[in-house]
């Protein structure tokens, strides 16, 4: 049953009270896959993490995890699942040591295998060296890798990160995502949440956008990607509502839409050769052009296009181009 | 896979408690002091004022401070099982409870561990206090042979393991159920109150208003001490004036008490343990 998803779920809705946090939401996640959950806070990512992992009842629909159903055998699933809280739940007062030594008792591993996976896995995760330091001397960056660390010291078949990067510096974030690529090629399937673009795009083979608690779109990062054209032209013209008519009567331009001051265009086709084009016309209708640029699109391009906004607090890069974006307003 | 499970709490448990020296070492200290300060301040006291009772003649007389130190043993039980169980609120808050529900350890194994390891504590204190006790002039096991004082030891472990088994589930239930330390802190201090003060561990209840004895004949702590001193001051003496007979029955209908409110606190601790959503 090679193609048979390790994560199915169907229909899956889950209510706090009258809020409606997960609407409806089915999605497979292949054996051996990294996929993402993309979206804003407050989505309904960490909600659907918490049902798929057991930790909140499943109310509606069916979730199936490593080949056991959530609601009919809850202790089957949690014995196939690793998990890292989006939290730091390390005891501050253990070692490194210890807090494997903790998980692998918790569940039942015999003494031998538990010594030799927590070398195994301190070695993995850089961490050999602090094995007889208290968790509270660490580093924000140690304290997730040892999170992972334990998140795999059952060996399980899904690991589930929610927002394994959250409130890490750049660098840290990057080794981070070797490590998550290490550990996904031995074999764990992940499953990781994230509001971050960039770690949804360059570390995970699909990504489900997710917003209101409904899954906008689901598929790989440059599937997604292309869906929205070949490339993307930014406009500022001294008459943006002539210019957005003029544009959309080009064949090769899909959408225009309205952004800052300017105007920002979805084209099917080569851009560095419709440029000239559009500036020659601009021309004859007496526009001048004051700023252009022209990029391929992002997983930013992508989360606008699917959900209409932007993706507030993102990766590393966002916060770059909108700084850069206000520097020059 | 029923041992290893509990026993993880168990040893992790333990492994804090004996990692910060200052804990730990305040925490065998105290009821030390307790007993040193107010033992012998108190004792002064008593002894003095019941000089002017006449005894009753052919019953041995106890010391004051042999009668309050199985009351300080109860007392400090009592203490540590109530805050034995608050651990699980800061792990909700902060630490490995989520890690724990996530795992497939049943529930009713971490209140069976954080319990045990409770009551480990318990037996620590209680030792101590019994050393420091007689150390200072508490009559315990007078008179007693090797064999009496070894069953007796037994028997007031008995005694405590069921009652702080008791107090830790509901402690566990207690913090299981809440989400701020300041409230578990202010639940606790509400409890121990009337607990500790509504009970025969530092003077004897017979002058009690009517309503206060009726709170105190079903108060765990009374029905601790019963035990305690049963077993380590003897079946008939006299303290302050008062005369103390115990028999056998009165003394094993103690004990039941003692077992139907660790049973109604475990069913608590259990329906609690069973509702409890950590995310």
């Amino acid at each position: 049953m090679e193609d048979r998803p390790i994560i199915e779920v169907d229909g899956l809705v889950h209510r706090y009270g009258d809020f409606l946090a997960v609407d409806h939401i089915s999605f497979g996640v292949r054996e051996g896959e990294i996929f993402s959950f993309l979206g804003p806070n407050g989505a309904g990512k960490s909600t659907a993490i918490n049902v798929l992992t057991t930790l909140l009842p499943i109310q509606e629909g069916r979730v199936v995890v490593a080949g056991h159903d959530v609601s009919k055998n809850p202790a089957k699933v949690r014995e196939s699942i690793g998990i890292v809280f989006q939290e730091v739940t390390l005891d501050r007062d253990m070692t490194c040591r210890e807090i494997l030594e903790f998980h692998g008792r918790l569940y039942s591993m015999p003494r031998e295998e538990r010594r030799r996976r927590i070398d195994e896995l301190l070695e993995l995760v850089a961490l050999d060296h602090k094995r007889d330091t208290l968790t509270r001397h660490l580093s924000g960056g140690m304290k997730r890798r040892l999170e992972i660390a334990r998140g795999l010291m059952t060996r399980p078949r899904v690991l589930f990160l929610d927002e394994p990067t959250i409130g890490l510096d750049p660098q840290t974030r990057l080794k981070m995502w070797d490590y998550i690529k290490a550990v996904n090629e031995e074999g764990t399937t992940i499953f990781l949440t994230t509001h971050y673009m960039d770690e949804a795009d360059r570390l995970s083979d699909r990504v489900s956008i997710i917003d209101h608690g409904k899954i906008i779109t689901t598929g790989r990062s440059y599937e997604l990607k292309n869906m929205l054209g070949e490339d993307i032209v930014y406009l500022e013209t001294s008459d943006n509502s002539a210019t957005r008519a003029l544009l959309e009567d080009l064949e090769s331009v899909t959408r225009v839409s309205e952004k800052d001051q300017g105007l920002v265009a979805v084209v099917n086709s080569d851009g560095t050769r419709l440029l000239p084009h559009i500036m020659e016309t601009l021309g004859k209708h007496g526009i001048t052009l004051e700023t252009v640029n022209l990029k391929k699109p992002s997983m930013d391009d992508v989360f606008i296009h699917f959900t209409g906004k932007e993706l507030r607090d993102g990766g590393t890069e966002r916060q770059v181009t909108s700084a850069a974006r206000a520097g020059r307003r | 896979m029923a041992g290893p499970g509990f026993l993880t709490i168990y040893w992790r448990d333990m492994l804090r408690f004996v990692r910060f020296k200052t804990v730990l070492v305040s925490s065998l200290v105290q009821p030390a002091l307790w007993l040193a300060f107010f033992g012998i301040a108190m004792a002064a006291n008593f002894d003095r004022l019941a000089g002017s009772v006449p005894t009753i003649p052919g019953v041995p007389v106890v010391s004051y401070l042999t009668y309050m130190a199985a009351g300080v043993i109860a007392m400090t039980t009592l203490f540590t099982s109530l805050f034995g169980g608050t651990m699980l609120l800061f792990d909700k808050n902060w630490g490995l409870m989520r890690e724990i529900m996530a795992s497939p350890l049943p529930r009713n194994h971490i209140i069976f561990g954080i319990a045990l390891s409770g009551m480990t504590k318990s037996f620590i204190q209680a030792g101590i206090i019994m050393v420091f006790g007689i150390f200072i002039g508490a009559e315990f096991f007078l008179g007693y042979s090797a064999g009496q004082t070894f069953v007796s030891l037994l028997g007031i472990l008995l005694f405590l393991g069921i009652f702080s088994l008791g107090f830790l589930f509901l402690s566990a239930a207690i913090s299981i159920s809440l989400e701020s330390p300041e409230g578990l802190q202010g639940i606790i201090t509400l409890l121990t109150m009337p607990i500790f003060f509504a009970s025969n561990a530092l003077y004897p209840v017979n002058a009690f208003p009517p309503l206060l004895q009726i709170i105190s004949g079903i108060n765990p702590l009374t029905h601790l001490v019963n035990g305690i001193r049963y077993f380590a001051i003897g079946d008939d003496f006299q303290s302050i004036g008062i005369h103390y007979t115990a028999t056998t029955g009165e003394i094993a209908l103690s004990l039941c008490v003692l077992a139907i409110f660790a049973s109604i606190m475990f069913a608590l601790a259990y329906w609690r343990f069973q509702k409890a959503v950590v995310t």
